[in-house]
């Protein structure tokens, strides 16, 4: 009895804190739906009375929004790819094979992760300029890449180290090279790993602001993030449009987080949950 | 005499030895550098080299311009952050974004860490609905610091139809609508709030897979010695769940850290730079004012007081390790 009694508190706890992460969201979803919200409506609006889906029009075609979310699309998937292939081979590198400077170049790595990557903005955009790479997709791309390369390696590493050596031992002495035990033994081993990796590159990609919106200048090739920064900065009072905006960016981040949520919240391993 | 022949013929052997070993050897950092290569080359340019480039600059007066050199100019970029000078002087700017910086780890990291841990442990004990809340209460935590920093700004908003402010009023609570983004302190609540509000999904998430990781049969054998639940609960799960406590604080100072956006949007440091704390005060210095190698410097400081954080953590953590 008292057990349940227990039981019953805590859940009525914690429904009290999901309401208080999800109000603010509700508020969000249904200002979206109201015609001209430029002034505050006198009352928060929380569950929606009408459906007015014109500012989503308003931003998808009026403000450009389809053409950003196919750049954010294009940059989005191909820095995952490339930080999935790199990365992995380099975890590999540093899990199974030994060579002078290995400890030394890793801890570099690991001490990276400390500092935070806007502080390296400025000479980033120096280096880029000096390669000719400034407002384009692939100056971008590669500073996306660059900056997951030590995070990455540092994760991959530790579950690569987890997968037993007798598997690959027995390829090496049939002759095989370290690229097919690369191959065919880890990465396939690794799937759970990799994905959760992939999934987080993809939404922090999806949503960084800063190194684009230095990077970028073209109005046309810019990427959702920096449109509604920009979009913020100039419409500031135009909230229905504002939110129809960021509820089209966060949108792709929750499907991947509704057909994934295992890999969020319930890792197997003990390092697997992905920090937004 | 034949000794000296056996001897040569041994470290003759040897020789083989280590010149085959050191063949091998040689060959494996090829391989080795095959593999990490590519992702080494790309650290070292867009990376590394950018964070040591910006050591140099902290010393110089930086010139964007092309055809004005820069010059080295020693620690003055350093003194005009610390040494105070005159009423304008940018030293009161840093002393001002320092401390917000630094409260904001202190209010919002000890808030982040005991709600987080304590939701994972009631979640852990529930007999349904463990992923139910699981996901709903991540939410918070994948969405884009941009979305929610707007979205805050908009439920601080100064009017009674606002809804913190109507929430507030409804409870009587307060008696008229707070003007939350005018004023230094409750404009700084708004931005704690933000920053709670978002990082406690995490740390229960974090403590939910160490919860999972905790060896059954320790509990099993305090309950047969007698121990009651809360007994157990502080003497085993409390000091086993040590080292993931301090990797959970380390990464929320480190977050604390790099508060920027929530600061960006919902303030931009106002009023008055009041609010502003170490990352916004630098990225404006570098990229509205231009003054980049003072920005550099505001970097370097940073830079160091994070490393030192880290290496402290890491220390402990050494410390601290149990194993089971």
């Amino acid at each position: 009895m008292k057990s349940k009694l227990n039981q019953i508190l805590k859940h009525l706890i914690l429904l009290f804190m999901v309401i208080l992460a999800l109000l603010p969201f509700m508020n969000m979803i249904t200002t979206s739906l109201i015609p001209n919200a430029y002034v505050l409506p006198s009352e928060p609006q929380i569950i929606p009375k009408q459906f007015y889906f014109g500012n989503y029009v308003a931003v998808w075609e009026g403000e450009d929004f389809g053409r950003y979310f196919l750049n954010s699309v294009f940059v989005t998937c191909i820095t995952t790819v490339l930080t999935l292939i790199i990365a992995s081979m380099s975890a590999y590198g540093f899990a199974r094979l030994n060579f002078p400077g290995k400890n030394i170049i890793f801890n570099i790595y690991i001490y990276s992760l400390m500092i935070p990557a806007i502080l390296a903005l400025v000479s980033q955009f120096t280096v880029l300029q000096r390669l000719n790479l400034v407002n384009t997709y692939a100056g971008l791309i590669v500073l996306y890449v660059s900056g997951g390369v030590a995070g990455n390696t540092f994760f991959l590493k530790g579950f690569f180290e987890t997968i037993p050596r007798a598997l690959e031992e027995s390829v090496i002495m049939d002759g095989g090279s370290r690229w097919t035990v690369y191959r065919h033994i880890i990465l396939p081993l690794s799937r759970p790993a990799l994905a959760t990796m992939a999934i987080g590159t993809f939404s922090g990609t999806w949503m960084e602001v800063f190194t684009a919106l230095t990077i970028i200048k073209t109005q046309s090739k810019r990427t959702l993030p920096i449109a509604i920064k920009l979009l913020q900065n100039g419409k500031a009072t135009q909230w229905g449009i504002i939110f129809a905006a960021s509820i089209i960016v966060l949108i792709p981040i929750m499907t991947i987080f509704i057909l994934f949520n295992k890999q969020f919240i319930n890792p197997g391993g003990s390092q697997g949950a992905i920090k937004g | 005499m034949i000794a000296l022949e056996q001897y040569t013929t041994v470290s003759y052997k040897n020789k083989k030895i280590r010149k085959i070993k050191d063949k091998r050897k040689h060959k494996e950092a090829l391989q080795a550098w095959m593999f990490i290569g590519v992702g080494f080359i790309l650290f070292a340019v867009f990376m590394a080299y950018p964070l040591l480039k910006n050591i140099e600059m902290a010393f110089m007066d930086y010139s964007v311009n092309p055809n004005k050199p820069s010059t080295f100019i020693g620690l003055n970029n350093f003194k005009k952050a610390f040494l105070s000078s005159g009423v304008l002087g940018e030293s009161d700017k840093f002393y001002l974004a320092l401390r917000n910086t630094l409260l904001c780890a202190l209010v919002t990291v000890p808030f982040q860490w005991f709600i987080g841990m304590m939701l994972a442990v009631a979640i852990e004990s529930l007999s349904k609905g463990k992923m139910f809340y699981r996901f709903l209460l991540y939410i918070p935590v994948i969405s884009d610091w941009l979305v929610v920093a707007i979205l805050f700004k908009y439920i601080f908003q100064d009017t009674s139809g606002a809804l913190v402010n109507s929430i507030l009023l409804n409870l009587h609570i307060i008696k008229e609508p707070v003007m939350w983004l005018q004023n230094e302190w409750t404009a700084n609540i708004v931005i704690w709030s933000l920053c709670i509000w978002k990082g406690i999904g995490w740390v229960m998430i974090m403590y939910t897979t160490a919860l999972q990781d905790l060896p059954k049969d320790i509990y099993e054998a305090a309950e047969v010695d007698g121990a009651t639940k809360k007994q157990s609960f502080w003497k085993i799960t409390i000091p086993l769940l040590q080292s993931r406590t301090y990797f959970i604080i380390t990464s929320l100072i480190i977050g604390a850290f790099n508060v920027l956006l929530q600061v960006m949007l919902i303030t931009n440091g106002g009023p008055m730079g009041r609010t502003d704390v170490l990352l916004n005060y630098m990225y404006n210095k570098a990229f509205s004012s231009f003054d980049f190698g003072y920005a550099a410097a505001l970097s370097v400081i940073m830079g160091i007081i994070l490393i030192v954080i880290s290496v402290f953590q890491k220390k402990i953590t050494n410390n601290a390790k149990i194993e089971f």
